[in-house]
């Protein structure tokens, strides 16, 4: 039952990132607690973020390595060893874990991305130090027999028919990353190209595991209710005995993207494509590697142009031109490099991409020249900080939040000043952040169509 | 805006989705239940929690789409996508000025026999969040304006379904199980019938079906019962006392000789089987519930086991139990690429036969009951779904005591109990629909 998240999913991570404080009125109270963090002597980063509502943790454990740090050539090869990761290990033979976790009345599952690779089980607080005892044990312990992985690597390619081959809609993602991304491997999906996934074999994923699956190279997060120094009396029997990979280096270097210098379109055409849509990806500075105030103003500008029915977009496109069905825009800011700034629109029927696409340059124009209007500017603010308050009712938003900002490279400091940042962003900051960066030299256009045209016709 | 088309995506996914309803274990919080009557003689029950500072409500009235027109569904449907759409004097624009200004979210959705409502807000703004509410349930606009762009979004939806082999194998499903039955009804309707509906429908259903008589109401959050019992009747006093509700005959789903097979030219098929199941009410529902979690609960059950881990034949399978007010099924979904699509039915069948013949062993009914009761307590640590599980528990009119009882429910399945309703359950003749490249010639026989 592993699975990688959709790019859907991790947007609504993004778009809501980081966690902070209350609305206008509310908004003086620091209602964030500080998570307390510390770290072993083997390296591992400890995350403890308290709820004491009701006696459940979740357990996470992030390691910092994704599909982008995959060798060229074995694409999908991080999320086919989050699949092996469930195959057991000398001490716990294949099913023991999951075992244990049903029979707790346990939940459990994992997730791949670009930059991270995540377990994580939630079940009642007594019975942490046991999770603790199995997840320490499979970083280095993992043992793999041909008749587990090639069974796994079927299930991983129904997993791709699934996510890929039967959707239009991802082939046509898949399509703009690649390319959108000219040298940094953000281009290959995280599932892997098919190709790719059909020869991956049991000694890749041992190689890898053992490259990157290392206490230095992970961040625990635990959420719940649980007391810090309980934690970490737990982490050093089980973690802690866990030697550190002194090869893994500290930084994680990727091959960057040149200057983009000209805008590029793709199509994906599909009989089976009913309703048409546009997609257009830029690329821009994700919150690590652009300044804080650049990355609230990115932040703040997808959500003026394409959160709810008041946004920029929707209003222009559907309420009062009305020649689209529906707009939206989102900001992928939780990534170590140049990340993705998206808009869409889904057409109405009759009106063509051209007539779409020049409303949202229109739009972005407009902002990248007047900035947003004093209202809607606290309007969206508001949401994005109260967005921090609601996740504080969910322990396992809170716990993803901490884990993947943290693995991509920010500090618990940034992710608790966070709601400050988006407070503190002014309309000339949103006008300059549409200005430089929704640049269309920076961007790809993917525009998903009906196939029409019989087969055997096609090159006519 | 996205979120909407979404949604309405969510709603069609219908017994599916739904059936994720029957595992919501209980809250922790179980002993602090409020049984809150307003003066007006609404009910709601309440979990008071200050621990954030925010209030979620979930409510149900009867209706959903077996109460659309005869020969026009999705009515229903598309009242849901109006009426958070402008409300007594605010305009569409205006009345999501009004919510996004404060993060408050409100949001309908309907099923084949409730038209739900979630409300989510800061604490801070509550009396302006339940004013919002208030307006959209008792003063409707239904403008011209918004009717058509939210008619424009249902039908982009359904333009998108008519080639998805999960919407397509779904609606299959249905019509096969209920036939002229208001549950085969496609809850979003169809691009012809949605095409027709008109103000004056979405009027009528609001009237007849937005009452205060079978409203149930959760409520989860930063709120005394005072302040509640107060908001209940400001916010649904002034709605009509009884729902004009068309009777729904209970029926039994049923189960063609041949499978379904529909062509579409996608490299996975998608495949749907069910029977009918155990009714809510039934005294061995909880016996089925234990049942099922044994053959496909997760990454221990069986099918999870053989299909997947052994045979790598899929990515997922599920198998759920689902209720109506008036039938029940058990049901369940998996994908496979053509060529091995019969090969995944027949393993599926074999372990259905297989646990109706012999039933489970002592071992794992011990282990699904640990499951189940260690889990109560898991799925309910946040406000918006311990309100849901409670509006469930109303719904299924199992009592305000049932969190204390649940746990003894479980334990007192014996392996005897277990034999007896796995025969019940799965000694039965199956209904499957496979949507995909043609793997066998149409109308071959079903197996059982």
């Amino acid at each position: 039952m592993t699975f990688f998240f959709r790019p859907a999913l991790l947007l609504l991570l993004a778009a809501a990132l980081l966690p902070g404080s209350a609305t206008s009125s509310a908004a003086q109270a620091q209602v964030v607690q500080r998570p307390a963090s510390f770290t072993l002597a083997n390296g591992l980063q400890i995350v403890v973020i308290p709820d004491h509502r009701t006696p459940v943790v979740t357990h996470m454990i992030w390691y910092k390595v994704g599909s982008a740090d995959e060798t060229p050539g074995k694409s999908g090869l991080a999320h086919f060893l989050e699949h092996l990761m469930f195959k057991g290990t000398e001490k716990f033979p294949a099913g023991q874990f999951s075992k244990t976790v049903i029979r707790i009345g346990g939940q459990e599952n994992a997730f791949t991305y670009y930059d991270y690779t995540g377990y994580y089980q939630r079940v009642p607080r007594d019975k942490l130090a046991t999770l603790m005892e199995f997840e320490a044990d499979r970083m280095t312990g993992l043992t793999l027999k041909d008749e587990e992985v090639l069974p796994e690597r079927n299930v991983v390619l129904e997993e791709y028919n699934m996510r890929v081959a039967n959707s239009p809609d991802a082939q046509l993602t898949e399509q703009i990353m690649a390319a959108l991304y000219l040298n940094h491997p953000y281009g290959r999906p995280v599932i892997g190209w098919k190709h790719e996934i059909e020869q991956l074999n049991r000694e890749d994923a041992l190689a890898f595991y053992k490259r990157f699956y290392a206490p230095n190279n992970a961040i625990l997060v635990v959420a719940g209710d649980v007391q810090p120094d309980e934690v970490r009396a737990l982490a050093e029997k089980t973690y802690g005995l866990q030697a550190r990979q002194p090869a893994i280096p500290a930084e994680r270097k990727r091959p960057q993207e040149p200057t983009p210098v000209s805008p590029r379109t793709v199509t994906l055409a599909d009989a089976r494509v009913e309703q048409p849509s546009l997609r257009r990806y830029y690329l821009v500075p994700s919150a690590v590697t652009a300044p804080a105030e650049e990355s609230a103003a990115l932040e703040v500008l997808a959500n003026v142009l394409g959160h709810g029915s008041n946004s920029y977009l929707y209003r222009a496109l559907v309420v009062d031109r009305q020649i689209a069905i529906s707009t939206s825009a989102w900001y992928m800011g939780s990534a170590l490099d140049a990340t993705q700034f998206a808009v869409s629109a889904v057409p109405k029927p009759g009106i063509g991409f051209a007539d779409i696409e020049d409303g949202i340059d229109k739009v972005i124009a407009d902002v990248a020249q007047n900035g947003v209007k004093a209202d809607d500017l606290e309007r969206v603010k508001t949401q994005i900080v109260s967005e921090a308050i609601y996740a504080r009712d969910n322990q396992s938003t809170m716990a993803r939040w901490y884990g993947g900002a943290l693995t991509v490279g920010l500090t618990i400091d940034q992710i608790v000043n966070w709601p400050d940042r988006v407070r503190a962003v002014t309309s000339d900051q949103v006008r300059d952040a549409a200005k430089t960066w929704l640049d269309k030299r920076r961007s790809v256009t993917g525009y998903l169509i009906k196939d029409t045209a019989k087969r055997e016709d096609k090159r006519s | 805006m996205s979120a909407r088309v979404m949604r309405a995506g969510r709603r069609t996914l219908g017994a599916l989705a739904l059936s994720l309803l029957a595992i919501l274990p209980v809250p922790a919080s179980a002993t602090n239940i409020q049984r809150v009557v307003s003066a007006g003689g609404i009910e709601a029950w309440l979990v008071q929690d200050a621990t954030v500072p925010v209030i979620a409500m979930e409510f149900a009235f009867a209706g959903g789409s077996t109460q659309d027109p005869a020969g026009k569904p999705g009515v229903s449907n598309m009242v849901a996508g109006l009426l958070d759409e402008g409300a007594g004097d605010l305009d569409s624009k205006a009345f999501r000025e009004r919510m996004e200004r404060r993060a408050i979210d409100i949001s309908f959705s309907d099923s084949r026999e409730y038209l739900r409502g979630s409300l989510r807000t800061l604490k801070e703004n509550r009396d302006e969040a339940f004013d919002l509410l208030r307006l959209s349930v008792t003063k409707p606009r239904f403008d011209d304006e918004a009717i058509e762009r939210i008619r424009a979004q249902i039908l982009s939806t359904l333009r998108r379904q008519s080639t998805s082999p999960n919407d397509i194998a779904s609606r299959r499903f249905f019509e096969a199980a209920y036939g002229d039955h208001p549950y085969a009804w496609p809850p979003m309707g169809t691009m012809e019938s949605v095409g027709g509906i008109s103000a004056d429908d979405l009027r009528s259903y609001t009237k007849r079906n937005l009452a205060r008589e079978q409203l149930k109401v959760a409520v989860v959050g930063d709120i005394d019962a005072a302040s509640l019992r107060e908001q209940l009747d400001r916010i649904f006093g002034d709605l009509p006392a009884k729902p004009e509700l068309r009777p729904v005959a209970p029926v039994t789903a049923a189960v063609p000789p041949a499978r379904v097979n529909v062509t579409l030219d996608v490299p996975q098929t998608v495949i749907i089987f069910g029977a009918p199941g155990i009714m809510r009410a039934d005294p061995d529902f909880m016996t089925a519930f234990v049942l099922n979690h044994i053959l496909a609960g997760g990454m221990t059950s069986r099918l999870y086991n053989e299909v997947r881990e052994k045979r790598g034949l899929v990515y997922g399978i599920s198998e759920t139990l689902v209720w109506f007010s008036g039938s029940a099924l058990v049901l369940g979904s998996t994908a496979t690429r053509a060529d091995r699509a019969n090969d995944t039915i027949q393993t599926t069948e074999d372990e259905i036969k297989r646990i109706a013949t012999e039933g489970p062993t002592q071992r794992e009914l011990d282990e699904a009951k640990a499951y189940l009761k260690g889990s109560q307590m898991l799925s309910l640590d946040t406000s918006s779904k311990i309100a849901t599980a409670l509006l469930q528990y109303q719904i299924d009119k199992l009592g305000i005591d049932y969190i204390d009882r649940r746990n003894s429910l479980v334990d007192a399945v014996t392996l005897a109990d277990a034999k007896r309703v796995a025969k019940r359950l799965w000694d039965q003749k199956f209904l499957t629909v496979a949507v995909g490249r043609v793997v066998q010639p149409t109308g071959a026989p079903a197996r059982n």
